[in-house]
This record gives structure tokens, C-alpha cells and sequence, in this order.
């Protein structure tokens, strides 16, 4: 019985070794592990041992068992592992073939520079604001002190409505509108859509987008706007950028000022994007004058302010190298699709 | 206002680079746009004399030259006829560069060498403004005016070398558009002394009072009226230095005469006018508004028709120019002019501004007038102008000037507060220093007051002194002041909507416009709106570009079906886009219009309306609002009648979509379905609830169930879901449609609608009966609106 079990192993071993699938490896588990087996076989003889022989056998028996299994065993997982690594290699695909990118909606890319700026200020205490387009003269000329006659109503070609109202040339009545409403302190960014009737060429637009910003409160400096637009101006076109204030002339800021930012292309080195100045201009500003103050029913002599107010359509041009404002407004997919 | 270099210096002897000055020009408010050395595209052109000439063996035309050029003689070829030997040169040597970037080298001509080229006024970039007695087709001959060193660099020796520097001057401040109004501002930037020189004139003849009369007639609009007779006026070329500096500055030299008027307009920022005596009838001068039914012929030859409104400067019986814009055509000066008056005057701004709109020319008199100009400096430009007659003897000065001053002696005064100004801008500038910058700019400050000088009238207020003294302290000297005191940024609740709903469209795939907010009121016929619609009621622009931006826009659909027919036109094979656009609304008894925000949605291309149904879906769910209520409508011109629909939201209207009615599409010639929208933003948020409460997840299991039910076509799907969802109750946890079918096994006019239940209870496990149960309540449900059973 012993040498019976042992030709048993060999022969396990064997034919296991010669096995060319799953399936046969089943085939060899129910002939040799089975019911009606080899193995069981011979196990049907242990009735014809002595009892110190049975348990000696059974031991042996066993091991054999145990053996084939494995064997079994060990077989199957490398089948398993050989019939994994042929799936993987029929699974190849492409990989460099394009993905399926659901369809993607764009902003505009005024909005994408608006956001910016709107962002960069509520970081400083900003709220935002808004008011109407179609404004009265009253807001949008008398109350900045722009009375009829005033030479800067024919810099500023507007459309009118009637006598009194028209489309607004610039967010500015805002500062008048904001602070009827409201006492210092005051600070608010008023972005929205401005007029002037201008023929739409690549640098003139009959309607473009100004925002207005205005700070009011005790004590206020220029040295406030000054650090209040180096902030915009690092937010916008990164850390290293320096700022120069201009005296200019508004006639509703007194101070006024023009503000250019040192040339974001060549660092002010001057290159052709800043015509060899080394800077550019994107804003004006300057202290809000006391008779616009007064006007929006705020005391003069208890209180100071700056204003600004920026070219909206002018930063996206600069940030975007677009060259041609009108594409702003024409919306065409081609020049949507790449912001 | 371009600044001659050379004129300059003449009262500021400013010694910084042409860069520097314009830098600090520029930081001191007086921002240069841009300078240019005159002459500077010229190369290697020198003096030469003509030591003999030649004809070219081979040609009848050229002559052949020896040119003594200081450092040798040289053989140059020339086709000019205007010469003869010892005429002094322009001679552009070996390597040179003429005007026009045209370059000159050593040559043969016909066979016989030339080392170089003598050149015309045209070649030197000049005209025969620059030099009257130059031969137009012909080599230039420098005459005694220039520098006749043979060698020198051909700029030095006629004056082609001065530096022009144009200034962007702000409309406040008229007197910088003068030679001495920016010497001011340059002496007070660097620091050096200046003194507005006072013209001397000396004892003529005769007394002007006997020959000229004024009478001003119109205090209101006009201030001052000075004038003064020239008698004999020798009409000549002026000399170069008055050729050369108006050249600079961009003016034209004509004569002597014409062009003191403008030397004197460009040297103190005062427009001067000379007539000729004999046209001004009765030796008078009446400054008055014109009559009804006057006309004038201008000096540029147009006839032009007066109203009441304008002012004029009349003789006894008609004008003879318009107030501060124009001359009329007999007022000129002509060859056989020989006795002249000079107007120095100051016209009301505004008065000449709209008589100058009215007749539609815009002049460099008016341009300066409408700015308001000082009436002090009348007196002293009409000196200056007599000065000058004396010093080209142009003429002779007859004694005295008839001056009609208006004004008062009153100087404006600004209380004097230096601690103000270093609070208000946020500077510490001694009260010394800031007197001393104002007196720089001809301030005065005494008794605690600045008195402003007549021609700073943009001075009023002690913000204004204040500016001038940041000015000069230097604005990049100011020192930066982060806020210390902190306030709330933030969105409001509104703009965080707008936010999200864009997000929301992004998100669907559609892109941002911006379009304008006119439109033409054709585009309301393009949409179909019925000729009573409450749309066409418009906000109407009354000076507009033109018809097609001439109205405010009532609806968003016009725009943005524009802006699909561009695309489509631009062959694209798609567009999906929203604006966040704004209407006007007219209001009864209002000045201004409601301006409404909408949400305007568009599309075509890969999509059909459940495409931007679905993207409008997809922002209702996103702003939490619920339970809306579609409404299939016929009633909207611009959308096809059988696939449009309104959305309400407890019985308010939120908007409406569909596809474009075919018509619409065609006028707007896009060839394929197109799909808009548009929701009033004011009601999205109104109904919009952004609040979120967990909902614990479920622990039991659900029971689903697919229900196919056959109806009449006409049955809203929604209406089914809505009676399933009351019937059904609480346990029912979602009802999702799966299909919709017409066609075989179905009868015709009907359709087969089905729908997957989700049923589930938060307390248990629901046992099939319980589920079959609430099933059987939809059907039944159902059955009484004649909603069977799919068997």
C-alpha cells in the first residue's frame, strides 16, 4: 500500500506537469481526489490493516493527498496568472488616441479679467455695485462737476435720450449714486456696461465696460490709492510690477492722476507693447473733489476719498494679446473657444 | 502741442537730456506723448560749393561738378539746371541717407564718376515754406540765412536740428498750449528761474484811435477785444528763426505778417487775427451776436449761414469773421495789403464752442478759445505781435491799441493751508516749500491766502493747490498706504447668484457673449413681434451711430440670434452660448427705463430643445428652484408653435424657450434648427432657494417598478408624473421617465409613455405587497384620465 501511494505521487506529479489547462487539471483533481478516484481507491484497502498500521497509512495517505493538491493548486494560479497576462495584452488600446471631452462652455474673457479684479479688491474690503445704464445727465455730468458747456462733455460724445438722460459715458455716477445711499466708511468696485458714440473700429467701441472704484472715510490719502492700485496692479500682472501715478485732469478727482504700470512684456525696459516707455497706462483716478463729495451729500471737511475707474476691455486686450476690440462683441466661437 | 527745443531755451535753459525732459515733464503733469530730433533721418549731408561745372560728355541735361566740400573737392553728377559756380550746397556724400530713407553712394552716371549727390529742399525733407527762396524743382541754394561752413553737417547749417517734444495737454489747462505756459511748468520742474517776458514796443506814428473803433455789444460773450494798427506793412517771408520754430511746432510759414499772428498763438496760447483795414468798413469793429438771415464766406472759401447764436466781429455793415473761429475771406492778407489790424480778443468758451459745432469747423483758434483763455493776456500778445512787426520791420506801428476790457480786476483767492494738503494727499512738505512751488508757478501767498494767477483758472479750491503742490513734492514720492481699517468684502446674495448661474451654463456646455444693448428696431420685425407688441415700446437713442444700434433692447433674442447667425455664417459647425444680458423697459411717467437682467440662452448644432431644456434644467436644479411648471405655448411669434414653452414657478412666469419659429430662422438666414431662451433674472432669484439640508441616506433597500402606460398624444408627460406622484405618496422616492414610443402596437394618435419608480420607505423594508399596493393607486389614478396599462 505504501509503494502504491507512492506511485501514486509520481505519477500525479507526472501527468499534473503535462497538463495544458484548467480543464484538464479538473479532469486529473476528480481522478486522482475524487470519489471514485485513484486515491480513494487505495484508501478502500485500509480496512485490511492491522491497527498500528492504519493510522501510519492514514498519515501517509493524507500527505499524499495534501501533495496533489497542491500541486493542483499550484498549477491552476500559474494557469490563472498566463490566461490574466494574454487578457491584458489583447486589452491594448491607443492610448494616444484623443478623449472624450464632454462639451466645455467658455467665459467671456471680460468676465475672466472682471472676476480677477473683483476678487482682487473684495480681498481688500470691497463690496460691488451697480447702477443703471440709461442715467440721468444730473449723475453722470452736472453732480461730477461736468456742467453744460464743459469742454469734457465733447471729449466724452454721448447718446442721448432726452435733454436729461442719456446712455452713461462712465461708471462715475456711481460714486454719486453709492454715496446718496450710503455714509462712510465706503468702499465699493462698480463694474458695468459704459457708452460713447464712438464708430466700432479695433481700438473704439460704441459701448465698452468701465469699472468704477470709490473709497470714502476719515482721513483718507493718496498714499491709500496709491497702495490700493499697487495691490490691483500686482494681482493682476504679477508681483513684480511697479506702478507710476501721473498728475493728469479729471474733473471730479483733485487730485487726478493717470496710472501706468511698468510694461508686464519687458519689465520696463521699453518693447514694442509699451512703445518704448516702459509702461502703460490702465487707469485714472485720483482724490474724489470735495464738490462731488458735497454732492453725494458727504462733508468735505470730515471726510476724503479716492476714486478710479479702468478700462476693462483695455486690461483683457493686454492680458490676452487681442489686438482688435470688436472681437469682444462679436462672439465668434473661434475666438470664444480659446479662453 | 508740439514744443520747439530751440524756442524753449530761449526762456528756460533746461539742460537735461531730451529723455529726461520728458520724463519729468511727464511726472510733473505735463505728459509727453512723444519727441523727435527734426532731421534725424538724414545721414552724412554737408555744405559744398560749387567750384566749376561741366557738361557730361554724354548728355545734354547733366552737368558734371567739382565740390568743394571743406575736406576735399569732390565730382558729382547733376541733372539740375538751377545752378551756376560758387553757389553754396547740400551735398550728400558717399554713404549717406536722404529724406525718405533713400540711400546715396559713390557712382558712375553716363560713364563719369559721381561721389555723391547734391539735394533739393524735398530731399532734405523740407518744402519751400521752410526756405521761399528755394527753387522748387530745383538743388537747394543756401542763401545768407544759413550757415555757409563748408563741411558742416547740412542740419546745423539750415536750422534742420531742433528737438520737438509733443505734449498731451489736458483740457484744463489752455495756457500750457504755449511756449510759455510749458516754460513755466519746465522752470518749475527743474528748479530754474523763468519770467514771462514783457514785449516792448516802441513809438510809431499817428494815433490808432483816429483809425480803428470797437465796440463790444455781447459783454456776455466776449470779455476783451484789443486791437492795434499796422500802417505800410512790407508782406515778406519771415526770417529763419520764426520759419524754424513754427515749422517745429507744426505750423506752416506763409509770410511775415500771418506768421506773427501765429508765432504769437503758439508763444503765449493767445489767437490773434489780422484784417485788412480797407475791407473793415468805417474803421469799426462791432463785436455782436449775428442777424437773422447773415451769412459769411470764410477764408477757406465756403459760404456759411449765421444765427443768432453766434458772435461775430462785424464792420459797420456786415461780419467780417466769426468770433474766435474764422476769418471771413476778405480779412486775410493779400499782396497789395498795405495797412493791417491785429485782433487779440477773448471770446466766452462756450459761446465759441457751439458756434464752432454749429458750423462744423473746429479750428486751432476755437479749439484754444473753448478752453477758456485768459482775458489778462490779451494786452501783452497784441505787444508782443506789434514787437515782432518792429523786429522783422514788417511794417510800421501806429501808436497806441484800442483796448475794450470787460473784465474786472478780481484775483481768485484759495485760503492757504499746508497742513491740509500734507493730510489730504498723505505728504509732510514744509509750508516754506510748498510757498516756494507755488510761486514757481507764479502763485502768490501772503495773509494766509494764494492768489491764483488769471490764467490758472482750473484753480479754485484748496484741493487744486493741493494738486499743485503733489505735483511738484513728485506723486512717486507719495508714500504708499496699505488700508489699516478693515470693512466687509464680500458678493451680495444677488451676485453670488449670477455667479452660479453662469457657472451652472458653463458647466452645460455653453459659452459666454457679450452683444450690445441697442439694437434696430427692424430686429423686432425680424423676430415677428405683432406691430402692438408691448416690446416695440423702446428706449430710443435720438443721436445714434445708426439705425441698427439706435433703440434698447426690450428682449435678449434679437442679440443673441445675431450672434448664431454669425457663427453659423462663419461656418460653425455649432454654438451654444448665454449672456447674462440686461433689457430696458420704458416706464410710464419715469425718466429712466427698469433695466431688467435676463438670462438669455442660444443654440445650434448638435442639440434639439431637450438639449436646452436640459441646460436650463440643470440651473433650476443647481439654484434649488422647484416645482415648475411648463406650459406649451403658440402665442410667441419668434418660437415654433409647436415646440415652445414657458416656465412658471407658482404662477410667476420665469421665462420661455424653444426652437426658433422657421421664419425667424430664415430672416435671420441660419439653415438649421436654432434653440433660445431667455429667464428674468429678478424671478430666477426670487424662486431660487440655495439653502441645503442633509438628508440622512437610506438604510433599507427599495423596490423599483417599470410602469409603461398608452395615452393620447396630447397628454403632457409631466401631468402623468405629477398624478403618479400624488397617488403614490410618500414612499416614493423617485419617478424617472425611461421612454416615450409611438408606432407599431401602438394605436395610431396614441403613445406609449413609460416610467421607472423608485419606492422606499425610511423606516423599514417595504414588502412587495405594499409596493404593488401604491402601484396600483397610480394605475388606478390613471385609468380615470383614460391612461391605461401598457398590457
Amino acid at each position: 500500500m505504501k509503494a502504491q501511494l507512492e506511485n501514486l505521487r509520481k505519477s500525479a506529479a507526472e501527468r499534473i506537469a503535462s497538463a495544458k489547462g484548467k480543464a484538464d487539471l479538473e479532469a486529473m483533481r476528480v481522478a486522482y481526489l475524487g470519489k471514485k478516484g485513484e486515491l480513494t481507491a487505495i484508501l478502500k484497502q485500509m480496512g485490511k490493516l492491522s491497527a498500528e498500521e492504519r493510522p501510519v497509512m492514514g498519515q501517509l495517505a493524507n500527505e499524499a493527498r495534501a501533495y496533489i493538491e497542491g500541486l493542483i493548486a499550484e498549477y491552476a494560479q500559474a494557469f490563472k496568472e498566463k490566461e490574466k497576462q494574454e487578457r491584458l495584452l489583447a486589452e491594448t488600446i491607443d492610448v494616444t488616441m484623443p478623449g472624450d471631452m464632454p462639451r466645455r462652455g467658455h467665459k467671456h474673457p471680460l468676465t475672466i479679467v472682471l472676476d480677477e479684479v473683483k476678487e482682487i479688491f473684495i480681498g481688500m474690503g470691497f463690496q460691488i455695485a451697480s447702477g443703471p445704464e440709461v442715467e440721468l445727465d444730473y449723475y453722470n455730468f452736472e453732480a461730477l462737476n461736468i456742467p453744460e458747456g464743459h469742454p469734457a462733455r465733447d471729449t466724452q460724445d454721448t447718446f442721448y435720450i432726452t435733454d436729461k438722460v442719456l446712455l452713461r459715458t462712465q461708471t462715475s455716477p456711481m460714486q454719486i449714486r453709492y454715496m446718496e445711499q450710503h455714509q462712510p466708511p465706503i468702499r465699493i468696485l462698480a463694474p458695468g456696461r459704459v457708452y460713447r458714440s464712438d464708430a466700432a473700429d479695433a481700438t473704439h467701441s460704441p459701448l465698452f465696460h468701465q469699472i468704477e472704484g470709490l473709497v470714502v472715510d476719515k482721513g483718507v490719502t493718496m498714499g491709500d490709492l496709491k497702495a490700493c492700485l499697487e495691490t490691483l496692479a500686482k494681482g493682476l500682472f504679477g508681483e513684480q510690477t511697479r506702478i507710476r501715478l501721473r498728475p493728469h485732469h479729471f474733473p471730479f478727482t483733485e487730485p487726478s492722476c493717470e496710472v501706468d504700470v511698468s510694461c508686464f512684456r519687458c519689465g520696463g525696459k521699453g518693447c514694442s507693447m509699451c512703445k518704448d516707455e516702459g509702461w502703460i497706462e490702465i487707469l485714472g483716478g485720483g482724490m474724489v473733489h470735495p464738490q462731488v463729495l458735497r454732492n453725494g451729500g458727504i462733508d468735505p471737511d470730515e471726510y476724503s476719498g479716492f476714486a478710479f475707474g479702468i478700462g476693462l476691455e483695455r486690461i483683457a486686450m493686454f492680458r490676452f494679446h487681442i489686438d482688435d476690440l470688436r472681437l469682444f462683441y462679436e462672439n465668434d466661437m473661434r475666438f470664444l473657444s480659446q479662453f | 502741442m508740439k514744443l520747439s527745443k530751440k524756442w524753449l531755451q530761449v526762456y528756460v535753459p533746461v539742460s537735461a537730456s531730451d529723455k529726461e525732459f520728458a520724463d519729468v515733464m511727464t511726472l510733473t503733469g505735463s505728459k509727453v506723448e512723444c519727441f523727435e530730433t527734426e532731421g534725424a533721418d538724414l545721414r552724412n549731408i554737408v555744405v559744398g560749393r560749387l567750384l566749376s561745372m561741366e557738361r557730361h560728355p554724354d548728355s545734354d541735361h547733366l552737368w558734371v561738378c567739382q565740390v568743394d566740400v571743406g575736406s576735399e573737392t569732390l565730382q558729382i553728377v547733376t541733372g539740375a539746371q538751377n545752378l551756376k559756380v560758387g553757389d553754396v550746397v547740400p551735398v550728400a556724400l558717399d554713404d549717406s541717407v536722404v529724406a525718405g530713407g533713400k540711400e546715396i553712394r559713390r557712382g558712375k552716371l553716363r560713364g563719369v564718376e559721381s561721389c555723391g549727390m547734391l539735394c533739393s529742399l524735398g530731399e532734405l525733407g523740407l518744402t519751400a515754406h521752410d526756405f521761399p527762396y528755394a527753387v522748387e524743382d530745383g538743388i537747394f541754394v543756401l542763401g545768407d540765412d544759413c550757415d555757409r561752413t563748408l563741411g558742416l553737417d547740412i542740419r546745423t547749417a539750415i536750422g534742420l536740428d531742433d528737438v520737438v517734444t509733443e505734449f498731451e495737454i489736458t483740457p484744463n489747462r489752455p495756457d500750457c498750449l504755449s511756449v510759455i505756459g510749458l516754460a513755466r511748468e519746465a522752470a518749475a520742474s527743474f528748479k530754474l528761474p523763468f519770467s514771462v517776458p514783457v514785449p516792448q514796443v516802441k513809438s510809431g506814428e499817428g494815433d490808432v484811435r483816429d483809425l480803428l473803433r470797437v465796440n463790444i455789444l455781447d459783454r456776455e460773450n466776449c470779455f476783451r477785444y484789443a486791437g492795434a494798427v499796422v500802417k505800410n506793412v512790407r508782406v515778406k517771408p519771415s526770417p529763419r528763426w520764426m520759419r524754424e520754430r513754427l515749422r517745429a511746432s507744426g505750423v506752416r510759414p506763409i509770410n511775415n505778417i500771418v506768421d506773427i499772428t501765429n508765432y504769437v498763438m503758439l508763444e503765449f496760447g493767445q489767437p490773434m487775427h489780422a484784417f485788412d483795414l480797407r475791407f473793415l468798413e468805417g474803421g469799426t469793429v462791432n463785436v455782436r451776436r449775428a442777424r437773422a438771415g447773415e451769412s459769411i464766406t470764410t477764408l477757406d472759401g465756403a459760404e456759411r449761414a449765421l444765427d443768432e447764436t453766434m458772435l461775430v466781429i462785424a464792420d459797420e455793415k456786415k461780419p467780417v469773421a466769426v468770433a474766435g473761429v474764422m476769418g471771413g475771406e476778405y480779412s486775410g492778407i493779400m499782396d497789395d495789403t498795405t495797412e493791417i489790424v491785429f485782433e487779440s480778443a477773448c471770446f466766452r468758451g462756450t459761446s465759441v464752442r457751439l458756434t464752432a459745432k454749429k458750423l462744423g469747423m473746429r479750428t486751432e483758434s476755437s479749439g484754444r478759445f473753448e478752453k477758456g483763455l485768459d482775458p489778462k493776456g490779451c494786452r501783452r500778445s497784441l505787444d508782443r505781435a506789434l514787437e515782432l512787426v518792429q523786429l522783422l520791420d514788417a511794417g510800421d506801428v501806429v501808436n497806441g491799441v484800442v483796448d475794450c476790457d470787460c473784465t474786472t480786476d478780481d484775483v481768485t483767492t484759495v485760503p492757504f493751508k499746508p497742513d491740509w494738503t500734507n493730510e489730504f494727499i498723505g505728504i509732510h512738505v514744509s509750508p516754506e516749500e510748498q510757498i516756494r512751488i507755488l510761486e514757481a508757478l507764479e502763485f502768490e501767498v501772503r495773509d494766509g491766502l494764494v492768489y491764483v494767477p488769471s490764467f490758472r483758472a482750473d484753480v479754485v479750491h484748496p484741493a487744486d493747490v493741493a494738486e499743485e503742490v503733489a505735483r511738484f513734492f513728485g506723486f512717486e514720492n507719495i508714500e504708499s498706504r496699505p488700508f489699516t481699517s478693515t470693512t466687509a468684502g464680500k458678493l451680495t446674495p444677488t451676485q453670488k447668484l449670477v455667479n452660479l448661474a453662469s457657472e451652472s451654463l458653463l458647466a452645460s456646455g455653453l459659452s459666454e457673449i457679450q452683444t450690445y444693448s441697442f439694437i434696430s428696431p427692424k430686429y423686432f420685425d425680424k423676430i415677428c413681434l405683432p406691430a402692438d407688441s408691448p416690446l416695440r415700446r423702446v428706449v430710443t437713442i435720438r443721436n445714434p451711430l445708426g439705425e441698427d444700434t439706435s433703440v434698447m433692447r426690450t428682449i435678449t433674442v434679437p442679440s443673441m440670434l445675431e450672434t448664431l447667425a454669425r457663427n453659423y455664417n462663419n461656418r460653425c459647425p455649432g454654438a451654444y452660448l448665454f449672456e447674462m444680458a440686461t433689457v430696458y423697459i420704458p416706464v410710464e411717467g419715469r425718466e429712466l427705463p427698469n433695466e431688467l437682467p435676463k438670462i438669455a440662452l442660444g443654440m445650434y448644432g448638435d442639440c434639439d430643445f431637450f438639449t436646452l431644456k436640459g441646460a436650463v434644467e440643470a440651473l433650476l436644479l443647481k439654484a434649488g428652484v422647484r416645482d415648475v411648471d411648463v406650459e406649451p405655448v403658440g402665442d410667441l411669434p419668434f418660437l415654433h408653435p409647436g415646440r415652445a414653452a414657458k416656465l412658471l414657478v407658482g404662477g410667476k412666469e420665469l421665462g420661455f424657450l424653444g426652437e426658433v419659429h422657421p421664419d425667424v430662422q430664415e430672416n435671420y438666414g441660419i439653415g438649421q434648427r436654432a434653440y433660445v431662451a431667455e429667464l428674468d433674472f429678478g424671478t430666477f432669484e426670487q424662486v431660487s432657494d440655495l439653502t441645503r439640508v442633509y438628508k440622512a441616506l437610506p438604510r433599507f433597500p427599495a423596490s423599483t417598478r417599470d410602469l409603461a402606460f398608452v395615452c393620447t398624444r396630447e397628454i403632457p408627460v409631466l401631468r402623468m408624473e405629477r398624478e403618479i406622484t400624488a397617488a403614490v405618496g410618500r414612499i416614493l422616492e423617485s419617478i424617472a421617465l425611461f421612454d416615450v414610443y409611438e408606432g407599431e402596437q401602438i394605436p395610431q394618435g396614441m403613445k406609449s409613455v413609460a416610467f421607472n419608480l423608485t419606492l422606499r420607505s425610511p423606516e423599514r423594508t417595504l414588502t412587495d405587497d405594499e409596493a404593488d399596493t401604491a402601484v396600483k393607486r397610480a394605475i388606478a389614478a390613471l385609468e380615470k384620465l383614460g391612461i391605461h396599462l401598457r398590457s
